[in-house]
C-alpha cells in the first residue's frame, strides 16, 4: 500500500548542500518519525517526499512507482501543515471537500466522506463555521481533516502541534496516534520535540545537518544511540556526558549515564557534588548537581519524597550496566 | 514552492509587465537621446543635422537652468520637509482619544482626492488672489495690506499649495505606523522615567523611521515631476520654473525639441542621482 | 492598557482635532459652498458664509458652456481602462514574484519603481511624435496606455506586498490537494487576494483621474478627461469664482465619494505594505 523508498536523494540550494545523498525506507503503515534540531532539513526532506521541492538527485519510490517526476498532488499523499494552512475564505465544510472537489469525486460520496471525517474529529458542530472562528485546536482537526478525505496513501505531518499550547498538544498527539492505530496508514511526522517522537513513533530518524544519524525504535535508540549526538538528543533530562580521567577509566573518550540511573547517597560514593537548583516536580526531583569532574552540572533523578535542597553535599554512583561508552570520534563503543 | 516547473511558470508570468516597462523606458528614452544630439526645429525647417553636444553645452548655459533645478530642489525639499513634521504632528493628534475620530479622518484625506489642476486654480483664484482671494479678506480684517501671493512670495505660495495636497497622504502613512506600535513599549519607557518627551524621540520617531521611508519615496517620485500646479498658477513666472517646466516650454513652447530634448537627458540624471540616493535609504528600510 | 482618559483630556484633543481637520478641509468646503452662490456673492466683501441665497444657476451655466458628460465619460475610460488594463498584466507578475521568489526579485521590483522616476517630460516629446505616427494623438486609447504604463509599477509593488502577505503554505496546500496552477488562481489565490486587489484598483483608479500632465499635453477637444476640463478655466474664466467653483466640484466630486467610500482600504493599500 504505502511504502516509501528514498534512494540515494539529495538536495542543493545553489551551492549549499541541505541534504546529502540518503537512503531511507518507509514500511507501509508504520508511524514514522523525523526529529532533529531546527535547521537539521527534515523538513526539506518531508517537502522532498511531498514533491513540493524538486529533488537535486536520486529517487522516490512510492509504492512500488517511481514519483521522481510526478506532481505533488498525484502521488496519493496528503499532508498537515504547520499553519494549518486552511483557506480563510472557505467554510469547514467547503475546506474538507476541497481536494475531493479537485479530484472530481462525486457529490455524495463527498457528503459521505465529510461527514465521516467530522464525526471521526468532532467537527459535526463546526462544519458552516469559516476557520477563523475556530480555536487552534478545531483549526488542526479541520487540516487533518482534510487529509482524511482523500484517503491517501500515507499522511505527511510538518510539525502539527507546535502551534498549539502544552496541554492541547498532549490531546491532539494522542489524537493522532489513534488515528494512526485506527486507520493503519502509512504516516511521516517531523517534529523538533524528542517527547513527540518518543511517545508516538514506530521508527524514529534522527538528523543531523542533513544527514541521518541513527533509524530506530524510541527503545532502541534510548538504550543504544549509536553516536553522543543521538544520546544527547533523545531522552528527557538529558544524558549526562563525561569526559575526562572518568571517561579514560573505561578506556574511552566519553561516558554517558542518563539522569535515571544514578544512585545517589548522603554517606558514600563514587562521585561527590554539591546541590545546585533542585527542580521539584512532584513524582520527581531532578538535581543539579555541581562539582563533579568532567560533568558540570550533573543531572540525575531522584524521588519526588526526598529530602534534599540547595547546598546538600551529596554522592552518586552510576549504574554500571547503563553506561553507554563514546570513542574521540563520538561513535558508540560496545 | 520552488519546482522547475513553477520557476518556468513564474518568469512567463512576469514578462509582459517587464516587457512593457522595459519598452516604456528604453524606446522614448532612445528618441530622447538621439533627438538630443541634433538640431531640431518641428516648426522651423525640421531636422537641421547633427549638433554634437550643442545642445547639452546651450541648456547648462542658460541661464535659467541652475534656478530651475534650484526651484525644483527647493520644491520638493521643502514639501517634503513640511508633508513630514506636520505629518507627524497630525498622526499623533489623530492617535490621541476623541469623539468622531473617523469623521476627521474623512477631512483630513479630503485634499488627497483633488486633481491638481483644481486644487492649483481654487487656491490661485479663491485664496491668493490679491483682491477677492480669502487670505487677502483674512488680512484685511488684522489691518494688514493682502499679499499678491504668487507673485511676491511665488516658490511659497507653490510649496504651500503641493503640501496642502500631499499632508493627508503622510499624515495617514504615518498614523497607521503609529497605531501599530505597540503600547508596552511605551509603557516600559514611562515605568523607566521617560517624559513624553522622551518617550517620542526614543520609542515612537524610530518606530516610525520606515513609514517616513516609504513617504519620502512615494512622495518624492511625485514631486520631482509636478507640473499642473505651476502650469495653473504662475506658467513658470516669477521664479517659479522648474526643470520639468523649463523643458516643457522649450519643447512645446518654442518648439526646440532638440535643446528640450537635452534638458530632458539632464532630468533623467537628476531624477536619477535622487532615486540611487532614495532607495539607498528606502531599500535599505524596506529589507525585510 | 486602558487607563482611564479624563474627560477633559478628550475634549480637548476632540476640539484640536475637529479644528485640524475643518482647516484642513476648507477648502474643499469653500469651494462647494461658493459653487451655489451668485457671482456676486461669491465675490462679496466680507465674504459670506452660508447666508446666501443658494442657487444652481453655475452649474445649468456650467452644463450649457461645455460638454461635462464627454470630459466625465473620457476621465471615466481613461482611469478606468488603464487601471483595468495594469491589474491585467500586474497580477501574474505580482504573483510570480511574491509566490516563487528569486535572487533578483527585489532588483526587478526596485527596477520597476524606478522606472516611475523617469521624468515624464524628458520622454515627452517622443511620445508626442509616437502618438502621431501611430495616429492616437487626442486618443483614449493613447492615454490609456499611459497611464497604464506610468502606474504599472505601483500596481505590481502594491499587489506584491498584498500577495506576499498570503501564507505560501495555503497555495502549497491547495497544490498537495490537486488543484492545477489554474484551480489554485481562481479558488484559492484570488478569493483571498481580493480586498486587495479592489485597494489596488481604487488607488489607481484615484491617481489616473488626478495625472495631469499626459491628459493635458497628449489631449486636445476629443479626448480630453476632467483635468483638462478644468484646466481651460484658468484665467480669465477663473475670475467668475462660482462658475469655477460649481465645474471644480463636478470635476472632484465623483472620485472624492468614490475616496470617502473605500478610504479604509485606501489607507491599507497607500502605505504599500510598508507599514503594518
Amino acid at each position: 500500500m504505502g511504502q516509501i523508498k528514498l534512494s540515494k536523494v539529495s538536495k542543493r540550494f545553489g551551492d549549499v548542500e541541505v541534504i546529502p545523498p540518503l537512503d531511507l525506507t518507509i514500511a507501509d503503515g508504520e508511524f514514522t518519525v523525523f526529529v532533529g534540531p531546527s535547521g537539521c532539513g527534515k523538513s526539506t526532506l518531508l517537502r522532498l517526499i511531498a514533491g513540493l521541492e524538486d529533488i537535486t538527485s536520486g529517487s522516490i519510490q512510492i509504492d512500488g512507482t517511481d514519483t521522481t517526476d510526478v506532481p505533488p498532488a498525484k502521488r496519493g499523499l496528503a499532508m498537515v501543515f504547520q499553519s494549518y494552512a486552511l483557506y480563510p475564505h472557505m467554510s469547514v465544510r467547503k475546506n474538507i471537500a476541497f481536494p475531493m472537489r479537485m479530484a472530481g469525486v462525486p457529490a455524495q460520496e463527498q457528503d459521505r466522506r465529510i461527514a465521516a471525517a467530522a464525526e471521526a474529529l468532532n467537527l459535526t458542530d463546526y462544519l458552516d463555521r469559516r476557520p477563523g472562528q475556530l480555536s487552534g485546536g478545531q483549526r488542526q482537526r479541520v487540516a487533518i481533516g482534510r487529509a482524511i478525505v482523500r484517503e491517501p496513501q500515507a499522511f505527511l505531518f510538518d510539525e502539527p502541534l507546535s502551534n498549539l499550547d502544552a496541554a492541547l498538544r498532549v490531546g491532539m498527539r494522542m489524537e493522532i496516534s489513534e488515528l494512526h492505530k485506527k486507520l493503519q496508514t502509512t504516516m511521516i511526522y517531523v517534529t523538533h520535540d524528542q517527547v513527540e517522537a518518543m511517545t508516538m513513533a514506530d521508527k524514529i530518524v534522527v538528523l543531523r545537518a542533513g544527514v541521518i544519524e541513527q533509524v530506530g525504535s524510541p527503545l532502541d535508540l534510548y538504550h543504544t544511540p549509536c553516536n553522543e549526538f543521538v544520546a544527547g538528543f533523545i531522552g528527557s533530562p538529558k544524558m549526562n556526558l563525561i569526559k575526562g580521567a572518568e571517561a579514560q577509566k573505561h578506556g574511552v573518550a566519553t561516558i554517558g549515564i542518563r539522569p535515571e540511573h544514578v544512585e545517589v547517597s548522603s554517606t558514600a560514593g563514587l562521585w561527590h557534588g554539591t546541590v545546585g537548583v533542585a527542580e521539584h516536580l512532584g513524582s520527581d526531583t531532578f538535581l543539579h548537581i555541581h562539582g563533579v569532574a568532567g560533568c558540570d552540572p550533573m543531572t540525575v533523578r531522584v524521588d519526588g519524597e526526598l529530602p534534599v535542597k540547595h547546598g546538600d553535599e551529596i554522592y552518586l554512583t552510576p549504574q554500571n550496566d547503563k553506561l553507554h561508552k563514546f570513542d574521540g570520534q563520538g561513535l558508540r563503543v560496545d | 514552492m520552488a519546482t522547475h516547473h513553477s520557476r518556468s511558470a513564474a518568469r512567463l508570468m512576469m514578462a509582459p509587465a517587464v516587457v512593457l516597462l522595459l519598452g516604456w523606458m528604453l524606446v522614448p528614452l532612445t528618441m530622447t537621446l538621439y533627438f538630443s544630439f541634433k538640431k531640431y526645429l518641428p516648426l522651423r525647417g525640421g531636422d537641421l543635422g547633427w549638433v554634437g553636444f550643442d545642445n547639452y553645452v546651450r541648456f547648462v548655459s542658460s541661464s535659467a537652468f541652475w534656478p530651475s533645478v534650484l526651484t525644483t530642489l527647493t520644491i520638493v525639499g521643502g514639501v517634503l520637509v513640511i508633508t513630514v513634521v506636520f505629518g507627524v504632528l497630525l498622526a499623533i493628534l489623530l492617535n490621541q482619544p476623541m469623539w468622531g475620530q473617523g469623521f476627521v479622518r474623512i477631512l483630513v484625506i479630503a485634499p488627497f482626492f483633488v486633481m491638481p489642476t483644481v486644487s492649483a486654480l481654487v487656491w490661485k483664484n479663491m485664496f491668493m488672489d490679491p483682491n477677492y482671494g480669502l487670505l487677502a479678506h483674512l488680512w484685511e480684517f488684522f489691518g494688514a495690506q493682502p499679499v499678491e501671493w504668487l507673485s511676491q512670495a511665488s516658490l511659497q505660495s507653490i510649496v504651500m499649495i503641493v503640501s496642502w495636497q500631499w499632508l493627508p497622504f503622510a499624515t495617514l502613512i504615518l498614523l497607521t505606523a503609529i497605531q501599530s506600535l505597540d503600547s508596552e513599549q511605551l509603557e516600559a519607557a514611562e515605568m523607566d522615567g521617560a517624559p513624553a518627551l522622551m518617550r517620542f524621540a526614543f520609542i515612537t520617531l524610530p518606530h516610525l523611521g520606515r513609514a517616513i521611508a516609504v513617504v519620502l519615496l512615494i512622495q518624492t517620485i511625485f514631486l520631482l515631476s509636478i507640473f499642473a500646479e505651476i502650469f495653473v498658477t504662475t506658467g513658470g513666472a516669477f521664479g517659479t520654473k522648474t526643470l520639468t517646466y523649463l523643458i516643457f516650454q522649450r519643447v512645446l513652447e518654442s518648439q526646440n525639441v532638440g535643446l528640450g530634448s537635452a534638458g530632458g537627458v539632464y532630468a533623467i540624471i537628476l531624477a536619477n542621482i535622487v532615486a540611487i540616493f532614495l532607495m539607498r535609504i528606502v531599500g535599505k528600510n524596506l529589507d525585510k | 492598557m486602558a487607563r482611564a482618559v479624563s474627560q477633559r483630556r478628550k475634549i480637548l484633543f476632540t476640539v484640536a482635532a475637529w479644528s485640524v481637520g475643518v482647516l484642513i478641509f476648507f477648502p474643499i468646503l469653500w469651494t462647494i459652498l461658493t459653487s451655489f452662490k451668485t457671482e456676486a456673492q461669491a465675490i462679496a466683501d466680507p465674504p459670506i458664509f452660508l447666508g446666501f441665497d443658494w442657487t444652481l444657476e453655475n452649474y445649468s451655466a456650467v452644463l450649457e458652456r461645455s460638454n461635462y458628460g464627454r470630459f466625465l465619460w473620457n476621465s471615466i475610460i481613461i482611469a478606468g481602462g488603464s487601471t483595468l488594463l495594469g491589474i491585467l498584466v500586474a497580477v501574474p507578475a505580482a504573483w510570480s514574484m511574491a509566490f516563487v521568489p528569486s535572487k533578483r526579485t527585489k532588483d526587478i521590483l526596485l527596477w520597476m519603481l524606478s522606472t516611475k522616476m523617469l521624468p515624464a517630460v524628458g520622454v515627452l516629446y517622443p511620445i508626442y511624435l509616437l502618438c502621431i505616427h501611430l495616429g492616437v494623438l487626442d486618443s483614449k486609447i493613447a492615454l490609456v496606455f499611459i497611464l497604464m504604463l506610468i502606474n504599472l509599477p505601483i500596481i505590481v509593488w502594491m499587489l506584491y506586498t498584498y500577495f506576499k502577505e498570503i501564507p505560501s503554505e495555503i497555495l502549497e496546500a491547495a497544490r498537495m490537494d490537486g488543484a492545477t496552477l489554474k484551480e489554485e488562481l481562481l479558488y484559492v489565490l484570488t478569493p483571498m487576494a481580493i480586498p486587495g486587489i479592489a485597494s489596488t484598483i481604487l488607488l489607481n483608479v484615484i491617481l489616473a483621474w488626478n495625472e495631469a500632465f499626459w491628459t493635458l499635453n497628449l489631449t486636445a477637444a476629443k479626448a480630453a478627461p476632467l483635468t483638462a476640463f478644468i484646466a481651460s478655466y484658468s484665467s480669465p474664466e477663473g475670475l467668475f469664482y462660482a462658475k469655477l467653483s460649481a465645474a471644480s466640484t463636478m470635476a472632484i466630486a465623483p472620485i472624492l465619494i468614490l475616496g470617502w467610500f473605500s478610504q479604509k482600504q485606501l489607507v491599507s493599500g497607500l502605505t504599500f505594505g510598508a507599514v503594518k
